[in-house]
C-alpha cells in the first residue's frame, strides 16, 4: 500500500513534466496543425541558458526566469523565422523544418556547451518527504514540479477561457478563414501560440533536468513521452494533454516500481503499449472532439 | 460622410486562367443603401464578394472603401475598415459557444492590444465583459438571445444563420456583405429576414448576394445583375423586373445580344 502511494506520487510528479511538453505540442498543433519535433530541443537549449545564468548570478530563480523568457523568445523567433515561410506549402515541409531545427539546436548546444552531462540544480530539497515515518516517494522539489506545471496550466486555461486574446486564439485554431474575416490577425495568434509553447517547454526542461542531467540530447526521451501523452489525450485538447501526461507518468511509475529491475528499461515499451491500446479504442485520443476533422 | 460612397468598385476584372470570372464590373454603394447582386449560378456573384473582402485580388480595376484605395487589402483588415461579411453556408466556430462566436465579431474593436492583453489581465477581462455585452445585444437583435449558451451544432440551420448574422452585426459595420442570407430558410424566416434587413439599412449599407428573387425585390434599393461575369443590367427592382435582358439571362433565351 505504501509502495502504491509512493509510485503514484512520483508518477504524478513526472507526469506533470510530460503534461507540460504535451501541452506545448497541443498549443502548436491547434494553431498550425503541425507537430513540432524541435520542442524537446528548444527546451534543452533554454535549460542551458538557465544553467549559464545560474552560474553567473548564483541565483536559481534568475536562471528559472531566464529559461522561461528564452523559451518565449525562442518559440516566437522559430515560428517567425523558419515555420511561417513553410506554412501553406505541403505539410511535410514544415515537419522536416522542425526536425532540422532540432538537429540545429542540438548541434549548437554541443558546440557552445560541449557534450558532457551537466547537473542542473533543483529549486528545493530532493530528499524524500515522509509522513510520520513513512517515506512518500516524493521530495519537496517533486511537489514544486507538480505545482509549477499545474499553476502554469491553470493560468493558461484562464487566459484562454476569460480573455479576448484567448477567445481569438481559440477561434483562429478552429477556423482560420472565418477568424480572418472577423478581423483576427491569425498570423499573430500563431506566433503567440509558439511563444507560449516555448514557455511551457522551457518550464519542462528546467523541471526535469535535475533528474536527468543536461546534455544536448537530454530532452529527446522526454519529448517522446510528452508526444505520447499528447496523442493519448487527443492532439487537439489541452485538458487531454494534461490528463494524458498524468496517466502516462503514473503508468510508467507503476511499471518501473512493480516490474522490478527490468521495469525502468521497459519505460518506452510500456508507453507504446498504452499508446496502442488507447488509439485502438479512441483513434483520436481520449479527449478529442466527437467530430473528426479532415482538411 | 465626406465621400459619397461607402464602397465603390470600378471596372474590376478577375481571371482564373483562361476563364474570366468578372469582366469590368462596377458597383457603387451609398451610405445606408441596400444593393443586391443577382444572377444565374456561376455568374460571378461570390467572386465579386471575395474581391470586396480581399480574398481575391482583382487583375484589373480597383475597390475604393470610403473613397480610399487599399492596394493590399487583406481579410483581417476588413473588420477594422468597418466591413463585415457573412458566408455562404454558415461558418460558425463549432467549438465555441454561440455567445463566444458573436464575441469574436465584436472583438475586432477590442481595445486591449495583443501583448498588453497577455500581460495585463484586468484590462483584458474588462474587454471580455464588454464583448460579452455587445454580443448579447447583437443576439437580441436577430432574435437569438435564448440560445446564447448553446453550441452551434445543436441548433437548427435557420438559427445558425441568425447567429452568423449576429456575429457580423457585432462588429458594428458601416457595410455589411451578406452571401446568400436566405438560402435554406423557411418561408416564415424569410419574412423576418427581410424585415431585419430593412431595419439594418437604417444604420448601415448592405450588399446582398442572393438567389431568392421575392426577397431581393422587396429589400433592395438597387440591383446589379451579373451574367457570365458581366453586368447585364442595373437599376431599381422595378427596372430590373422590366428588363428583357435579365429575363433572357435567367431563362437562357437567346437574342439578348442585340444591345
Amino acid at each position: 500500500m505504501v509502495e502504491f502511494l509512493q509510485f503514484t506520487l512520483s508518477g504524478i510528479s513526472f507526469g506533470m513534466i510530460y503534461a507540460a511538453i504535451a501541452l506545448s505540442l497541443v498549443l502548436i498543433w491547434r494553431g498550425t496543425r503541425l507537430l513540432n519535433f524541435a520542442q524537446g530541443g528548444m527546451a534543452m537549449f533554454t535549460t542551458y541558458v538557465a544553467i549559464e545564468v545560474v552560474h553567473h548570478t548564483g541565483s536559481y530563480w534568475a536562471g528559472f526566469a531566464a529559461a522561461l523568457a528564452a523559451g518565449v523568445v525562442l518559440g516566437a523567433v522559430a515560428e517567425l523565422a523558419v515555420i511561417r515561410p513553410a506554412l501553406g506549402k505541403p505539410e511535410l515541409n514544415a515537419v522536416i523544418i522542425t526536425i532540422g531545427l532540432l538537429v540545429l539546436l542540438e548541434g549548437l548546444a554541443g558546440i557552445l556547451y560541449g557534450g558532457q552531462f551537466r547537473s542542473f540544480p533543483a529549486a528545493f530539497s530532493v530528499i524524500g518527504l515522509r509522513a510520520g515515518s513513512t517515506p512518500l516517494g516524493v521530495s519537496r522539489f517533486d511537489v514544486f514540479v507538480a505545482g509549477a506545471v499545474l499553476a502554469t496550466t491553470l493560468l493558461l486555461a484562464i487566459g484562454f477561457r476569460y480573455t479576448s486574446v484567448g477567445l481569438r486564439m481559440r477561434a483562429a485554431a478552429f477556423n482560420a478563414t472565418v477568424a480572418r474575416l472577423s478581423g483576427i490577425r491569425v498570423a499573430r495568434v500563431i506566433t503567440l501560440g509558439w511563444a507560449l509553447a516555448g514557455l511551457l517547454g522551457a518550464l519542462a526542461g528546467v523541471l526535469v533536468s535535475p533528474s536527468t542531467f543536461l546534455y544536448p540530447n537530454s530532452m529527446d526521451s522526454i519529448f517522446v513521452l510528452g508526444f505520447t501523452a499528447a496523442v493519448i489525450g487527443g492532439l487537439d485538447s489541452p485538458v487531454g494533454a494534461v490528463v494524458g501526461g498524468l496517466l502516462l507518468g503514473v503508468a510508467l511509475s507503476y511499471a518501473a516500481g512493480y516490474l522490478g529491475s527490468q521495469g525502468s528499461d521497459l519505460t518506452t515499451v510500456v508507453a507504446l503499449v498504452i499508446l496502442v491500446v488507447v488509439l485502438m479504442f479512441r483513434p483520436d485520443g481520449i479527449f478529442s472532439g466527437a467530430r473528426v476533422r479532415r482538411v | 460622410m465626406k465621400h459619397g460612397s461607402v464602397l465603390e468598385v470600378s471596372e474590376v476584372s478577375v481571371r482564373f486562367g483562361g476563364l474570366t470570372a468578372l469582366n469590368a464590373v462596377s458597383l457603387t454603394v451609398a451610405p445606408r443603401q441596400v444593393v443586391g447582386v443577382i444572377g444565374p449560378n456561376g455568374a460571378g456573384k461570390t467572386t465579386l464578394l471575395n474581391v470586396l473582402c480581399g480574398f481575391l485580388r482583382p487583375d484589373e480595376g480597383q475597390v475604393l472603401i470610403d473613397g480610399r484605395h487599399y492596394r493590399n487589402l487583406r481579410p483581417h483588415r476588413l473588420a477594422g475598415l468597418g466591413i463585415a461579411r457573412t458566408l455562404q453556408g454558415v461558418g460558425l466556430f463549432e467549438r465555441l459557444s454561440v455567445i463566444e462566436n458573436v464575441m469574436i465579431g465584436a472583438s475586432c474593436r477590442a481595445t486591449a492590444g495583443f501583448w498588453p492583453a497577455l500581460l495585463g489581465l484586468p484590462q483584458s477581462s474588462r474587454d471580455e465583459r464588454r464583448l460579452r455585452q455587445e454580443a448579447s445585444q447583437a443576439l437580441d437583435r436577430v432574435g437569438a438571445a435564448g440560445v446564447a449558451d448553446a453550441w452551434p451544432g445543436e441548433l437548427p440551420y435557420g438559427m445558425r444563420k441568425r447567429i452568423a448574422l449576429a456575429r457580423a452585426l457585432a462588429a458594428k459595420p458601416n457595410l455589411l456583405l451578406l452571401d446568400e442570407p436566405a438560402s435554406g430558410l423557411a418561408e416564415a424566416e424569410l419574412d423576418e429576414l427581410g424585415g431585419l434587413i430593412r431595419e439594418l439599412a437604417a444604420e448601415t449599407s448592405l450588399v446582398i448576394v442572393e438567389h431568392h428573387m421575392d426577397l431581393m425585390m422587396s429589400v433592395c434599393d438597387s440591383l446589379v445583375v451579373l451574367d457570365f461575369g458581366k453586368v447585364i443590367s442595373r437599376g431599381s427592382p422595378q427596372e430590373i423586373q422590366a428588363d428583357p435582358a435579365v429575363t433572357a439571362a435567367y431563362l437562357g433565351a437567346s437574342g439578348s445580344d442585340d444591345d
